[in-house]
């Protein structure tokens, strides 16, 4: 059944592409996010009901179903995901799109007569294939489900190269005389060129390259919609594309690394292998009692959260720490690095949950200035993002990444479970530092501790 | 729709998508990130439409396999983002101290319990 118009449709299929472009506007602020994106919620209702009003359409209980199956599925996924986990579902809910997409692009080859509309269709097969095994190997990454460190074998460029030209002339065929074998070859050829893509980038690196494959699949989702002759997809796949084209250079630009060497620096070896050798230097540790003296007595206090704390479920023990030296008169402030955590933004993610106000989040570039007048910069559960080798060792994977500055505070502590490197793999001489002090344990209890101890003081 | 209405159309959003969200702070990144790949869920759109016009088994199936992928994309894609954004407070109004820094766990347990 048709009940709308064409030009009802049209209507609100723009009503929907609004929605989308507003949904995105909204998230720019803190203020207006969380109603952006039920904006864009409501969006995709509108297009989702104009399409079943507008199209005629057979096998519409079987859709209704599988419609039911995917949000009972996801929607729990959602729900209960830890916030520590999220970056790897946002990497799986990508991934699937792009399958979508390719798979919706493999069933209309039979209804593309034209030779543009089979580029588009060969454009989204293969882009659509590329993000979804590209976001399945970054969702084993994250979920360490595999190594976190670049995965490099000799030769890989060429058979990288080798895949690409495959999937180019499979392309030009399809193209050519609209095979669906070979077009299922293309597909599986863009399977191949996924994983290669990001099986050499290296575990901080990989949520850029999520935004990278989100953009990628706005753009298949955008090609889609020229084969299937739809302006709410072609509208909604190009702004994710661009937006996402964005999102991913920022991210990156914050890491100082090109997008081009997140993605290739692997390729020309050496560099990113870091390194796994523990020293055996001597180190300064210390009691959770003398800690909070440290703290309790300082003026100025400034913590540094990483990765550590969101696994330690820490962050509602490091908020309180934070309250409790207010209310002796100490001045606290967080200091968010741009890829704290696990993924730009995340930490402040995890901040907001335990409920820490998000003007005390200070980024990077206002609080790095601010660390010389710090007496204490705690830094719990960071390594790579607070060390000096970013900007001393000219070899080192994370060489180039804008780091926060808590070797000029007057005292360091790190709390740290071990020894043990980073995410990148590599060791930090700032805990070697004579100003530096070391509270060995997990994030959370060391917390507990250092905040029973300021209590008590 | 000929083509040209599709090329200026398509030139456009690339343009819209630059600006909206140029001046994001890196605070957001992530919301925006998970924000924007839900929105390429609507390839749901072009998946319902194909699922529609399948005629034999084979096609409806791998039709109806890009239906749940796509809504999955979707739908997890909104919740999963809501659920980010419902933790960004600012400090409460009048007061200059932190709104709290201790989780308010009965609250966020009704909360929870609504749902």
């Amino acid at each position: 059944m048709t009940l709308l118009s064409p030009v009802w449709t049209a209507l609100l299929y723009l009503a929907a592409a609004v929605c989308f472009i507003l949904a995105l506007k909204g998230l720019n602020s803190p203020r207006t996010a969380r109603q952006g994106n039920l904006v864009g919620a409501f969006g995709a209702v509108i297009a989702v009901v104009a399409v079943f009003l507008s199209v005629h359409l057979d096998n519409i209980p079987w859709i209704v179903g599988s419609i039911a199956v995917g949000s009972a599925v996801a929607a729990p996924v959602a729900r209960r995901v830890k916030m520590t986990q999220m970056p790897q579902l946002v990497a799986l809910f990508n991934g699937v799109g792009g399958g979508a997409a390719a798979l919706v692009a493999l069933l209309e080859l039979a209804h593309s007569e034209d030779g543009w509309m089979r580029v588009a269709v060969v454009f989204t097969l293969l882009v659509g294939a590329v993000s979804f095994a590209g976001s399945a190997i970054t969702f084993a990454k994250l979920q360490e489900l595999m190594t976190t460190r670049p995965v490099v074998f000799p030769g890989l460029p060429v058979v990288m190269a080798l895949v690409l030209l495959a999937a180019v002339g499979t392309g030009v065929g399809v193209v050519l005389s609209g095979s669906q074998a070979l077009a299922v070859g293309l597909l599986l050829l863009g399977l191949a060129a996924g994983v290669l893509l990001v099986l050499p980038v290296g575990g901080a690196d990989v949520p850029i390259v999520i935004s990278l494959l989100n953009a990628f699949t706005g753009l298949a989702v955008a090609a889609s919609g020229l084969v299937l002759g739809n302006v709410l997809l072609v509208v909604a796949g190009t702004l994710v594309g661009a937006s996402g084209t964005i999102l991913t250079r920022a991210m990156a630009a914050a890491m100082g690394r090109s997008v081009a060497g997140i993605l290739f620096g692997a390729f020309r070896g050496g560099s990113t292998a870091g390194s796994t050798a523990v020293s055996e230097r001597p180190v300064r540790s210390s009691s959770a009692e003398d800690v909070a003296v440290l703290l309790g007595y300082a003026q100025r206090v400034i913590i540094v959260p990483g990765y550590g704390l969101a696994v330690a479920q820490g962050q509602h023990t490091a908020a309180e720490l934070a309250l409790a030296l207010e209310e002796r008169g100490v001045d606290v402030d967080f200091a968010i690095h741009p890829v704290a955590g696990r993924m730009p933004g995340h930490m402040n993610v995890l901040l907001a949950e335990a409920n820490v106000p998000y003007e005390s989040l200070k980024e990077m570039a206002e609080i790095n200035s601010e660390f010389k007048t710090a007496d204490v910069a705690l830094v719990v559960g960071a390594n790579d993002v607070v060390n000096p080798a970013a900007k001393t060792t000219a070899g080192s994977p994370i060489y180039g990444m804008p780091i926060l500055e808590v070797a000029q505070a007057r005292q360091v502590v790190f709390l740290k479970r071990s020894m043990r490197p980073g995410f990148a793999g590599i060791e930090n001489d700032l805990m070697y530092e004579p100003q530096t002090t070391l509270l060995f344990g997990d994030a959370k209890d060391s917390l507990t501790k250092v905040l029973g101890a300021v209590k008590g003081l | 729709m000929d083509g040209i209405s599709l090329l200026t159309i398509t030139v456009l959003a690339v343009f819209v998508g630059f600006e909206v969200v140029s001046k994001v702070s890196s605070t957001l990144h992530t919301p925006l990130m998970s924000g924007a790949n839900a929105i390429h869920g609507i390839i749901l759109v072009g998946a319902i439409i194909v699922a529609g016009q399948a005629h034999e088994p084979l096609v409806l199936a791998v039709a109806l396999l890009a239906v749940v992928l796509a809504t999955a994309n979707l739908v997890g894609g909104f919740v999963v983002t809501d659920r980010m954004l419902e933790m960004f407070r600012g400090r409460k109004p009048g007061g200059g101290k932190p709104a709290s820094g201790r989780p308010e766990p009965g609250v966020d347990k009704q909360k929870e319990e609504a749902r």
